[in-house]
């Protein structure tokens, strides 16, 4: 039976179509199956009985308190940085900007441990002495906080700058040709549209504070019951040999970080 | 009336040179010219969202060169309505009314008053998100005309409608311009939109406007 001519590019085309379709999906599944697999094989490490037993000691429970603490006060405060500068970003139009963009991401590309190192020299200048001397940074909290705003910070304002990107500047526009100022115009129609990026900020943030390990514990130390934040506790547990604490913190972050994850996206579904 | 005197203006290569020209008080001014020469540039002149090289920008006989946008007494529609997305239809009409510290009473009287002339009852309560194209430049027409300015300035407000609406619309816009006694400058590159609306047609060619 002779087959139509029309008819054999069209099916090739949907074979090939497919085809890439099938590549694209298996490539997906593989690094799904890689995240998914590593976090049940840690889940299913210890028995529960087991992981509530190593979360109930006193250094642990310090930790998490800690952790949660700076966490959220660097999600706080990288997102009161990253709201003006993604703006500027966004909207300002100045000799410079390239390099003041490139500029933004240093402490993203910077190795951790190498932004620990530098803070510690940073709080060594008679400058850093200074400052010191009115709030003690090194070997302190405030130093978590510091060490975990840097980087999340960084984070923070990439995603607050492709949000202003995203919002079209002529309802501001708008705002200030029926009365307001340009700071009112962006404070009662900019902010708000901008409300899904801000928690999308904040939620990046927090998540990279809370991770955060390299440069605490080279700017803030691993005291116990001090400068511990539960990152440093799960190193501390393993250089002991102490696996099953190690297991049971890192299962307790992966759920925090699930929790922040889900009520950020449910947060801004109802926004 | 709307007023320009030799204003000067130039943004990279692009140059607005010694443009003058006037709509006279409760007149629909039509401003032609082709795609990207500047027309959008001249209505946020006149709005003061870009500051001038030389010359004066004047309405109902005020000389606003020097005042920013919200004290001009302009109301302004852009090309896409820019409708603030988090806002009501609501509260867009109300918003430069609660600036102006309106009493909630006259707020509900004044958006009543616009609401029904332009078909906008039924919306007030939803998000611009979902709204038609013509439904959100009736809602940036009342928006901008609550606060009853002087002066209405339209950047191509039918170009991205149907055919069937963009004739309803225009005519709404005609009807609303003589009802509230406003003075309309409406920037366009539809010459069958000029001829439908204009009572005064000027041309933007080359950085001048003339009166053809």
């Amino acid at each position: 039976m002779p087959v139509s001519t029309e008819s054999q590019p069209l099916s090739r085309r949907r074979r090939r179509i497919s085809g890439l379709w099938l590549a694209l999906s298996a490539v997906v599944a593989l690094y799904l199956a890689l995240v998914l697999g590593m976090l049940a094989a840690t889940a299913v490490h210890s028995p529960p009985w087991r992981v509530l037993q190593s979360l109930a000691s006193r250094e642990i429970r310090h930790a998490i308190g800690l952790s949660l603490t700076t966490s959220t006060l660097s999600a706080l405060l990288s997102l009161a940085v990253a709201v003006p500068i993604g703006y500027l970003l966004a909207r300002g139009a100045f000799r410079g900007k390239p390099i003041l963009d490139a500029a933004l991401d240093i402490p993203i590309v910077l190795p951790p441990m190498v932004v620990g190192l530098c803070l510690l020299i940073l709080f060594q200048t008679p400058l850093g002495q200074f400052v010191e001397r009115v709030v003690p940074f090194t070997y302190t909290v405030a130093g978590i906080v510091l060490a975990q705003f840097v980087i999340a910070a960084a984070f923070a304002i990439r995603t607050m700058r492709a949000t202003f990107d995203h919002l079209s500047p002529r309802p501001e526009d708008v705002a200030m040709t029926l009365g307001c100022s340009r700071a009112r115009a962006i404070w009662s129609v900019t902010l708000p549209a901008a409300y899904r990026g801000m928690l999308a900020a904040a939620g990046v943030a927090w998540a990279r504070s809370f991770g955060e390990f390299g440069p605490i514990l080279v700017f803030a130390g691993a005291t116990r019951m001090k400068t511990e934040v539960l990152p440093t506790s799960v190193w501390l547990e393993l250089s002991v040999g102490n696996l099953e604490a190690a297991v049971a913190v890192s299962v307790l972050m992966v759920a925090a970080a699930m929790l922040v994850l889900v009520g950020i996206r449910l947060a801004g579904e109802r926004a | 009336m709307i007023e320009l005197r030799g204003v000067q203006h130039s943004v990279g290569r692009f140059r607005l040179d010694d443009v003058s020209f006037s709509v006279p008080s409760g007149a629909y001014g039509v401003l032609m010219g082709r795609t990207g020469c500047g027309k959008t540039t001249l209505l946020e002149i006149i709005c003061g969202l870009r500051s001038l090289e030389a010359g004066s920008v004047f309405i109902a006989g005020r000389d606003v060169t020097d005042e920013p946008p919200g004290r001009r007494g302009v109301g302004y529609v852009p090309q896409d309505g820019a409708l603030f997305p988090t806002f009501s239809v609501r509260e867009q009409i109300a918003f430069a009314l609660r600036l102006r510290r309106w009493s909630a009473r006259d707020i509900q009287a004044r958006v009543t008053e616009l609401a029904e002339p332009l078909g906008l009852v039924d919306l007030l309560h939803r998000r611009p998100l979902g709204l038609s194209g013509g439904e959100c430049q009736r809602v940036a027409l009342a928006r901008a005309l609550a606060a009853r300015p002087a002066v209405l300035l339209l950047d191509e407000p039918l170009s991205a409608l149907d055919d069937e609406t963009r004739e309803q619309t225009g005519l709404l816009l005609k009807t609303t311009q003589r009802q509230q006694g406003v003075t309309a400058l409406h920037v366009t590159h539809s010459a069958h939109e000029a001829r439908q609306l204009a009572d005064i047609l000027l041309r933007l060619d080359r950085g001048h406007v003339f009166e053809p």
